[in-house]
Formats: C-alpha cells, structure tokens, sequence
C-alpha cells in the first residue's frame, strides 16, 4: 500500500516504513540506543531526500525520547540541573546547525555534508563499539563470569574551567562550560544528521563528565527530547523539512519494535548483539561512504533553488 | 479502474458527436483530454489522461503539455579528494516542471526549426533561459540544460514521444500521456497543433489542473504558509505519540 508523503512529495511503501520503524525500533529498544544514526541513513537509501529524513527523524526522535524518558524520570534516573544545562547548549546548538543546514542546503552541500558526518560518526562509533565488544568477549571467554571494575570520578582540566556549578545528583561540582560545551556539539549533530546523540553524550557523559552511569540515560533522554524538539520546530520554520506523515508512520513501526526489542533484550548475550550492532553499523557506514567515492551514473543533478 | 472503461466509451462518445459535424465542417480541429483534473492524494501512484481529437488523418498532430514554469538549479559534481562534490552550478529560468510531446511523425520531418522553437515542439527548443552566463562558454551552458533535459527525463518528467500520436480511422486521433506519482502540481497547458506541409493550419489549447487534495494537500500548505505553526503541531503530535506509547506498555 503505497502512501504519498506530503512534505517528501513522493509515494511510499506504507509496510516499507512501518518496517524500518520496527526494525530500527527493535534494535534500540535491545541495545538501548536512540536509532536515529541509523534510521536517517535508511531513509536516504529508500529514496527520501536527506534533508526530508533529517527533519522528519527529529521528530521521531522526540516521540521515542519522550517515551523512553518517562520511566527514568519516576525512577528518579535523570539529573534534572545537568539535564538543563545540556538542553541549554543543545539549544544553542540546534539554532546553529539549523542555521549551517539552511546555508550548506542553498549551497548544494548539504547531502554531502551528511554523508560525510554520517561516515565520520558512523565508522568511529562502530569501530570503537566492535573492538571494544570483541575485547569483552574475549576476556569473558578466558576467564567465565567476567570481571567488575569500579570506574572512580577523574578530575579532567576541563573541570577546572570557570562558572563552576553544584549537580547534586550527579555529585560533582565542575564547570557549567562542560555539559554546556557537550550539549552545543549534540545539538547540531541533531540538526545536520537527524540523531538524537545519545551514542555521542552518554560516554561523554561517563568518561568526560565524570557522571554515575545510573543516571546517564535518562539525563541523556531527558536531553535529547527538549533538542530534538526545538530542532524539530527549527527545520519546520526554517527549511520546511519535517515530513509528519513519515514520522508518524515511522513512531508507529518504532513503538512496537522497541517493545519487542526490550522484551527480549535480557534474554540475549550482551556481547554478541553489540557486535552484531557495531556490523550493523560498519555496513550502513560502508554503504554510504561507497555511494560518495563510486561514480555517480549522472554528474549533473537538479537542485533546489537559492 | 473505471478509467481503462471510460476512455474507448468517450471515445465512441465523441466518435458519435462529431460524426454529424464533419458533414457541415469537413475541416478543422477538435481535441479533448479526458480529464481536466488531476487530484493527489494519499493514495496517488501516477495516472494516464487520454488526450484524443478529430483532424484529418493526411494531416500531421503535435500535442504538447507543460506544467508550471519555474527556476531549475542543475549542479555538477567533479571528485574532489575521492568523493564527488557538487563542484558547479546554473540556474535556469523559465523551466516546464513537465513536458510532454507527442507527435504523428518525427517532428523534425514534419515541420521547421523556426515553428518549432517559437512553439516548443521538441525537448531541444524549450525556451529555457540560463542565467548568469557570463564567463561560460556555449559548449558548457549546453552541457548544462543537456543535463537538465535528461534528468527530468530520468524522472519521467520530460517525455517526447515521437509517434505516439494515432489516427484510429480517417479522423479521430488519440495519444496517452502518462503522469508519474511526482508530478508537479498546478496549471497545465496542454496544445494540440495541426500541421500541413510544415507550417500550423489549426491549434487547440487548454489547461489541465493537477492538485494536491485532502489530508496531504493540507499539510503541504501547513507546513509552507504557517510553517511555525506547523512546526509546533509536528512537536505536539510526536509528544502524544510517544507519550501515549509509553502509557500503552507500562500497562500491557
């Protein structure tokens, strides 16, 4: 069943994207990762213009973080005082990689532009989470039940910058500019590549900012709801990008596959799924760093006005 | 589905209608399409209007149909350290967001370049304007509308159909043009020219309208003329979406 996506302007497959929805819900809700870096990605290779699927995932993003939320907000998960301070440079950072999308967009670069950030992030994390998941399972191969080391707050100078600030939750006091600085970078990573950034601010979160790992995701999604709000509002007012036809359809598919996903996510072996994540997220990455070094069939392609 | 019975029953229809009238005016030219209005909605995957008419089967028929005009931009992309990167660009005035030609004959047998250039018969006389040409050679800006001719014929925009034009019998013609799902919306000119040894002897013009209609139409003007009011009702709808998501599982 074919529907026409109003702001797209194109038909679609209506199973087409309540399968990538599931498929991609399935898989954050098992590994516990927004999917966004993955879904913007799908959506260029179905045929929807990379802009469009930047502006739309934002706004899936926003149902699936206000979702995921809920519950770490009642079981008291979220620093709330970092929460806001991140959502402040997440703002700023919004209304900045808006502003750059428009300008790269009249430009002609903003396709490229994507690409290019998506193989940067997409290679790094997969490459990180593939080694990083190979030497667990290594080591838990070696030596069954695994070993538990306690990671200790480290003063990084980045501590030290001024307009220190208490978060009592997180139980450090260090400079605002910190989670400050991180929510800019994730809020235009939200903007230019239709992400939440969960994969990018809960390390940062725990290796740089120095949080207990308990309260990460939920200040991360406490987060990434308010930007992808606003960026949500920014594309629609700014570029007129944000397909909510797709959208929806893509929240309904993602909805229930992250149910499935979480259901089954304790029955599985942590290692080997992220594994098989971090492949996931080789290929994709493969794939569009190919599409930028093949040939393309024409040189010449029609673009959007100034 | 009712379409594929409508068009030979309004054929037989008009067959009918000016059968009499050919005794009175043995010339002349008569054409209709079989729809002036195209509407998209939710469920469009592109139509076919039939476009059909009387001459007189010795004379030669061209039908054309352009959509709204438009500025076009056509990039092109040179390899910049490895990757392809949209290295240059014009911009055209005065593009047809479709074009369709059908002619009996190969048009450029039947008549002159001078007709067509002043009528646009012919992807190759679209009255196209480049702009900002200065500094470019005449082999580049070819290049240039080349590409974007071929593009939207890659698109199923652009079509030229040489011969697609038939005499069913002594006097009735008819041609289909297809409309792809990503047709432009707005006001066609469709023209049916009659040539005799070259030159025009008669032409019928009329418009054609595609529309986007129902739910998408709405949105699409949503999203455009209240954008920021859009912008707020895509935030609102995501919330409730989710929200009513994670309200749905915690009790299931």
């Amino acid at each position: 069943m074919d529907i026409y996506l109003p702001i797209a302007e194109m038909s679609v497959n209506l199973f087409v994207l309540l399968g990538l929805g599931a498929a991609v819900g399935f898989l954050s809700g098992v590994f516990g990762v927004g999917g966004g870096f993955l879904m913007t990605p799908l959506l260029i290779f179905i045929g929807i213009p990379p802009p469009v699927a930047v502006g739309s995932e934002a706004s899936q993003i926003l149902a699936s973080s206000v979702s995921g939320v809920q519950a770490h907000m009642r079981r008291g998960n979220v620093d709330v005082k970092m929460g806001m301070v991140l959502v402040m440079g997440g703002f700023l950072g919004s209304a900045f990689g808006v502003w750059l999308f428009a300008l790269l967009r009249s430009l002609g670069q903003i396709d490229l532009v994507i690409q290019l950030a998506y193989v940067i992030f997409l290679g790094t994390v997969g490459v990180l989470m593939f080694l990083e998941s190979a030497r667990t399972l290594i080591r838990t191969n070696r030596r069954r039940g695994g070993e538990s080391f306690t990671r200790r707050h480290r003063h990084l100078w980045l501590h030290g910058l001024p307009l220190k600030m208490r978060f009592q939750r997180s139980r450090l006091y260090i400079s605002s500019l910190m989670p400050l600085g991180l929510g800019f970078l994730v809020g235009i990573l939200s903007a230019i590549m239709g992400v939440g950034g969960g994969f990018l601010m809960v390390p940062a979160m725990i290796y740089l900012i120095g949080m207990p790992t308990s309260i990460v995701v939920g200040t991360s999604l406490f987060q990434i709801s308010f930007v992808t709000a606003v960026t949500t509002f920014l594309h629609a007012t700014n570029n007129q990008t944000v397909d909510i036809v797709l959208a929806l359809s893509l929240i309904v598919g993602g909805v229930v596959g992250a149910q499935l996903g979480s259901g089954i996510s304790g029955r599985l072996r942590g290692e080997q799924l992220r594994i098989l994540l971090a492949i996931i997220v080789l290929v994709v990455c493969a794939k569009i760093g190919y599409d930028l070094v093949v040939r393309p069939v024409d040189l010449y392609s029609l673009g959007r006005g100034h | 589905m009712s379409r594929r019975y409508r068009t030979p029953l309004l054929l037989l229809a008009l067959l009918l209608a000016v059968l009499p009238l050919r005794e009175a005016r043995p010339q002349g030219l008569a054409a209709d399409i079989s729809a002036h209005l195209i509407a998209i909605t939710t469920a469009f995957v592109g139509t076919t209007v039939t476009l059909f008419g009387v001459s007189d089967a010795s004379n030669e028929i061209v039908v054309t149909m352009i959509g709204p005009r438009d500025e076009q931009v056509v990039r092109r992309k040179d390899q910049i350290a490895g990757i392809w990167v949209n290295a240059d660009e014009m911009t055209f005035r005065n593009v047809p967001t479709f074009y369709f030609v059908a002619s009996s004959r190969p048009i450029e047998q039947i008549t002159h370049p001078d007709v067509q250039a002043r009528l646009e018969l012919g992807l190759q006389h679209l009255n196209v304007q480049p702009v900002d040409v200065e500094g470019r050679e005449i082999s580049e800006i070819a290049a240039f509308e080349d590409a974007l001719i071929r593009n939207k014929q890659r698109m199923n925009l652009y079509v030229d159909e040489v011969g697609a034009v038939r005499f069913v019998g002594d006097q009735l013609f008819r041609t289909d043009v297809d409309f792809p799902a990503n047709v432009p919306p707005g006001i066609y000119q469709v023209q049916v020219f009659e040539l005799v040894g070259g030159q025009v002897t008669d032409a019928q013009r009329s418009t054609l309208v595609i529309s986007k209609i129902g739910l998408e139409a709405e949105v699409f003007d949503f999203a455009h003329a209240q954008a920021p009011l859009y912008g707020i009702a895509a935030i609102v709808i995501s919330i409730a979406a989710g929200w009513l998501a994670a309200v749905i599982f915690r009790r299931g």
